[in-house]
């Protein structure tokens, strides 16, 4: 007879959480593995194709680096917002708005102005655009207990299509022989690269310095302490006098004025026009979901965790090409990984002990 | 004019039909404690499954059936982390959607561009399919359409008028109460999972071998999503979802009425996710307190001693 | 009474049950260390013991919730397996919990039908409703199974989980602290309830902490301490001082000396409060009273009478309807927790894991829960964590809270250390009222003295403390001044030596009205 016995463990040293991390991780990648297995994909070779299509050149490199810049600013307001358990799943039209804010700022007052003064107006705005549209939910669930799980994905929708509708209509560029993009950005406001990538150094920079932030205000801040009491215990939190209407509000408002620089950046350093919602945002508010667990919520580690994930993507555009798998395959990942995080979780928490005894009770 | 009402009226019951029976699924799962957010996951797999085993067996039943089987075993992966480990419901769920979209994106990838030579064809009730006016709307519609309909009724049914009924819905308000009275809290929340992810995995092949007969990668449309506020605006009763299901079907169809008038159709492509919003609004006006949801929904429940 | 023909009838299926050489630890701590118990048909068993003393773990071994480490079960000689609740109801052992396993917003009939082993599959409700009514009315207790369970009183939720224990061809009954929740009245009926069933043959174990039921009640009595039996004696060779001692291990000293001291200085002004409960409809009603400095003033009374929601009131969170409240001289009338809070009122609440303290956060992250926006703590936006820390080591040293150290998750410390953090927070600011909700509830006996002896420090440095408790051993001990609430009003105000002090049983019930 098989006796299992679960207990809380008491404390976790740095080692077992970093032991649990890889495990976890491997654990996810095996199931990957037998997924593509079962569909006729062989699993070392896509693997393989992927590390090294994201690792394994200079050019691999940079596009992963370019990849991460949203994934970081994401992430790490993410972060805060899930630290609140305010589930924010609506960072991808967060970032479409900032990407539509600044835009029209970089469109309409950038033949005017120098870049200096033009570059910090765009990402001003796009950080509004955002951080407006991330106080929507907000204020939906302070003030008519509406889930934010379902406001934020409904948003998205409907940020999609407002943007489709702006780019075949009133913001159709007259540059763009009748293609549904936007005109292009006049040059003052296109963001600089570093030589030979896509790496808008800008918006890097900004990412990193927005970690740093988000780390600082989490853990040495009264607000993030507040945060962090409201996310443990909100009862506590309501007894300890915090101000959940106020602390909500500005949490999705950074959080969403986050994904609106990412927005912006992807616009100025990469497409230079805004077009369909798929290519501007590709997916990054839901990898960043998963960045953010990954990084336990620590805007620290999401630089780490951001690298890793858009490793990944790099890998799979890849893959895509070289055996012509669909863009979906990403999310295979991201849910295998996903699940397997979390069931690391527990085992994290918890001290398992198997008893196999002969005798029969 | 008498032919337009009917076609709108049959179009708004056929785009609310998978509405229904996902949230009849959801509705179950919830009461039972458990938030599932992997519908618009679970739902894509069940298309996907259901075409490629139709298309293969040119049997559209068989397609159905595989759907439910497949919904169902693939939100064991949900139910394991949420009540066994106890994980965090939200990010379960949607681990389970990306997981979902993934698969169903990458197996479906060969069949796209080609279209079923036989889905699930219509099936009009004899004699009442000729009632006129009525008949046409409601019996000649295609088996998805009754099946949603008669298992709303008796999902409805067994929660309010089984054991077993009560014991799901104990289950959802006081978990310790029903364990410490023989109920085997974890059973029955597995089960819940695994029939709701059957009733997603039935809308799922609803889309694909009856609403249209081709495969696309993206083909559920949020459809998930908002079969997860239907299940609040359904205050987590069957009955209602009936007609909230068949409401949201009218918006859908909507969209394609307006278009003529000239108004936008990307707008128009908003109004079932701003409606979705407004209703919620309205729900959360009357009693925002609580709404009526089962007590420990997305709590994890652990056993005295495991 | 006429008992009904049935229970004479029916074959009992436990003559004699008893528990061999039981042991259960929790994470290396015994809860139960080796006991043994025995108990016939036709008795009724005290099981007395302080809070944490093994009583509740041995009866929820017995009931299937726990399994033993080692040890036995035997009915009738026999050795059985108990795995589950449901095996100990197939051998005839119901149980009735202190906090009732009912389901609020679902019918009498439907919960009952919840437990029922032979509860139709279709309509449950209705073919049970027969059978409800039957049962009461054999018992003389008036159920309405239509009824749902919010809408109930303590005494009747009660009934009903002795009718789901009775329906199921219990035998042998446990009742968990049955008395807790109810008035006088309702408590003499339960007890003529009891007698009734053990006439007929049942076997009834009654866990307790309180000396005279157990005295008034029971044949037998079974004490333990700190997981260990130390004594077993007929009630009726007993004496309530003897019981008390086997309790403690030491002669319970059953009053501190508090001595008298000037009252002059108004803090707490309440006047004519109407606050409304959960359902909307006032729980409190219209109640007013003063607290003055170096008092302590009580609130006795049932739990459920308003208290709860008074205590919400006065720090913050719950909206009083109508009335004033003034702290020296300063309306805090519906303001908010914080601003309460940076008046002088501090809180101790009742439920300390659920509202006092954030879990997962480490010891010195809650040592300033309630204070972590002051200047001292923080400034405009970082917090001043060295101050913190220092903060959170005074504490320990202050209360005598044992931790490894400031870092420890919170969760991880024991609810008597946890209560002593919570109370340390709250006094160390030094606040004009402190409003402490049943502090010492399920503390042992040691953390339960130190905390009183602060609260009668912090009274006698000036404090004015307003003290809510079931407990009224404790309310004589440290109070000037003893409400009496009943149905969110007050039937008494009195003073401990004042001779009405006898009839505060019949003021709790609203029998009697001052």
């Amino acid at each position: 007879m098989l006796n299992i016995k679960v207990s809380d463990r008491e404390s976790i040293t740095p080692r077992q959480s970093m032991e649990n991390l890889i495990l976890s991780l491997m654990a996810g990648l095996i199931v990957i593995s037998l997924i593509f297995l079962l569909c006729g994909v062989n699993p070392l070779f896509a693997i393989m194709k992927i590390f090294t299509g994201s690792f394994g050149s200079p050019y691999g490199i940079k596009e992963t680096i370019t990849k991460a810049i949203p994934l970081i600013l994401i992430g790490g307001g993410l972060a805060l917002a899930f630290r609140a358990k305010f589930w924010n799943i609506g960072a991808e039209s967060q970032l479409l708005m900032g990407a539509i804010f600044g835009t029209w700022v970089g469109l309409n007052w950038g033949p005017h102005l120098p870049a200096p003064v033009i570059i910090p107006l765009m990402f001003l705005a796009g950080f509004v655009g955002g951080a407006l549209w991330g106080l929507i939910p907000a204020f939906l669930k302070i003030k008519f207990a509406i889930n934010e799980v379902i406001s934020t994905l409904m948003l998205n929708y409907i940020c999609a299509e407002f943007l489709k509708l702006l780019i075949v209509g009133p913001w159709k560029g007259k540059t763009k022989f009748g293609f549904p993009y936007t005109d292009d950005l006049p040059d003052t406001a296109i963001l600089g690269l570093l030589s030979g990538s896509r790496i808008h150094y800008i918006t890097l920079l900004l990412a990193i310095v927005s970690v740093i932030v988000l780390g600082v205000i989490i853990y040495k801040t009264r607000f993030g302490y507040e945060v962090r009491v409201i996310g443990e215990n909100p009862d506590a939190a309501k007894y300890a006098g915090i101000d959940f209407f106020r602390t909500t509000l500005i949490i999705m408002g950074i959080s969403g004025g986050v994904a609106g620089f990412a927005g912006i950046g992807e616009v100025a350093g990469i497409h230079h026009h805004l077009s369909y919602p798929d290519s501007i945002s590709s997916g990054y508010g839901f990898t960043a979901i998963i960045v953010a667990w990954l990084a336990k919520l620590n805007p620290f580690y999401v630089i780490v965790s951001s690298i890793f994930f858009a490793g990944i993507l790099v890998g799979g555009d890849a893959i895509q090409i070289s055996l012509g798998l669909p863009a979906a395959t990403v999310q295979i990942f991201n849910g295998t990984l996903l699940f397997f995080l979390i069931m690391g979780d527990f085992f994290l928490a918890n001290k398992i002990r198997l008893n196999w005894s002969l005798k029969r009770s | 004019m008498e032919d337009i009402v009917i076609s709108i009226a049959q179009r708004t019951l056929i785009a609310g039909t998978p509405l229904l029976l996902g949230t009849i699924g959801e509705v179950i799962c919830e009461r039972s404690g458990i938030l599932n957010l992997g519908v618009e996951g679970v739902m894509a797999i069940g298309a996907v499954t259901a075409f490629i085993v139709t298309f293969l067996s040119y049997n559209p039943w068989l397609g159905l059936l595989a759907a439910v089987i497949v919904g169902m075993l693939i939100s064991i992966t949900h139910a394991y982390a949420s009540i066994t480990l106890q994980s965090n419901q939200v990010v379960s769920g949607l681990a389970l959607t990306m997981l979902g979209l993934g698969i169903s994106g990458l197996v479906g990838k060969p069949y796209v561009g080609k279209p079923l030579e036989i889905k699930m064809h219509l099936m009009p009730i004899p004699i009442l399919s000729d009632i006129p006016f009525i008949g046409p709307i409601f019996f000649n519609q295609s088996p998805f359409f009754y099946m949603a309909v008669v298992l709303a009724i008796a999902a409805w049914f067994t929660l309010e008028y089984t054991k077993v009924g009560i014991k799901i819905r104990a289950t959802g308000e006081y978990p310790k109460a029903a364990e410490t009275q023989g109920v085997n809290v974890s059973l029955i929340k597995y089960a819940c999972v695994i029939i709701g992810g059957g009733f997603s995995g039935l809308a799922g092949a609803n889309l694909s071998i009856s609403y249209s007969k081709s495969w696309i990668e993206g083909m559920t449309a949020g459809r998930g999503w908002i079969v997860i506020a239907l299940t609040i605006f359904a205050l987590w009763n069957p009955m209602r979802a009936l007609i909230g299901a068949f409401l949201f079907g009218g918006i859908f169809v909507l969209q394609y009425l307006l278009q003529p008038l000239g108004i936008s159709p990307n707008f128009l492509a908003m109004l079932p996710y701003i409606t979705t919003l407004f209703v919620l609004l309205m729900v959360g006006l009357k009693d925002s307190k609580k709404l009526n949801a089962p007590a420990m929904l997305g709590e994890p429940y652990k056993r005295g001693e495991s | 009474m006429q008992l009904p023909f049935f229970l004479w009838v029916r074959m009992k299926k436990i003559e004699k049950l008893e528990m061999i050489d039981i042991s259960k630890s929790f994470q290396g701590i015994p809860a139960n260390n080796h006991l043994n118990l025995s108990i016939q048909s036709g008795e009724i068993l005290g099981l007395l013991g302080e809070n944490g003393a093994g009583k509740t773990t041995l009866m929820n071994i017995l009931y299937g919730l726990y399994q033993p480490d080692s040890g036995s079960i035997r009915i009738n000689g026999q050795k059985v397996s108990i795995k589950s609740p449901m095996d100990s109801i197939e051998n005839g052992i119901g149980m009735v919990h202190q906090h009732f396993m009912l389901i609020q917003n679902h019918s009498v009939a439907e919960n009952i039908a919840l437990g029922y082993k032979k509860t139709p599959f279709f309509f449950p409700q209705k073919k049970l409703i027969k059978s409800i009514i039957m049962f009461s009315r054999k018992f003389n207790f008036d159920l309405d199974p239509t009824k749902q369970i919010w809408q109930l009183s303590a005494g009747e939720q009660q009934r009903i989980e002795i009718v789901k224990a009775l329906i199921n061809g219990a035998d042998l009954l446990i009742l968990d602290e049955p008395t807790s929740v109810l008035t006088p009245q309702e408590i003499s009926d339960l007890f003529r309830i009891l007698k009734d069933m053990k006439k007929s043959g049942h076997l009834i174990i009654l866990i307790s902490h309180k000396l005279d039921e157990i005295i008034e009640i029971c044949d037998r009595v079974t004490v333990l301490q700190k997981g260990n039996i130390v004594g077993n004696a007929r009630t009726e060779d007993v004496d309530k001082k003897a019981l008390a001692r086997m309790m403690v291990g030491r002669d319970v000293i059953f009053s501190i000396t508090r001595e008298k001291l000037p009252t002059k200085e108004r803090v707490l002004k309440v006047d004519h409060v109407i606050i409304n409960g959960d359902k909307g409809i006032p729980v409190v009603n219209d109640i007013s009273f003063d607290i003055y400095k170096h008092e302590i003033f009580g609130i006795a009374g049932v739990s459920g009478n308003g208290q709860r929601e008074l205590v919400e009131g006065i720090t913050g969170l719950r909206k009083i309807e109508s009335g004033t409240i003034t702290v020296n001289d300063n309306d805090i009338t519906n303001q908010s927790a914080r601003c309460i809070y940076n008046s002088g009122v501090s809180h101790v609440p009742e439920e300390r894991i659920k509202l006092g303290i954030a879990p997962g956060l480490c010891l010195y992250e809650n040592s300033i829960l309630k204070q972590h926006h002051q200047k001292k703590y923080s400034s405009r936006l970082f917090l001043a964590y060295h101050k913190i820390k220092d903060h959170a080591k005074n504490l320990i040293l202050d209360f005598n809270i044992l931790t490894s150290s400031i870092h420890v998750q919170t969760k991880n410390l024991s609810g008597g250390n946890i209560q002593k953090l919570i109370l340390g927070r709250e006094i160390s600011e030094n606040p004009a009222l402190l409003v402490a909700a049943h502090p010492t509830y399920g503390l042992d006996v040691g953390a339960t003295e130190y905390l009183r002896k602060h609260l009668l420090k912090q009274r006698k440095i000036g404090g004015a403390i307003l003290l809510v408790s079931e407990d009224l051993e404790e309310l004589f001990e440290l109070c000037d001044r003893i409400a009496v609430l009943f149905q969110g009003r007050f039937t008494g105000i009195l003073e401990p030596d004042d001779p009405k002090i006898s009839d505060i049983g019949l003021m709790m019930a609203g029998s009697l009205r001052m």
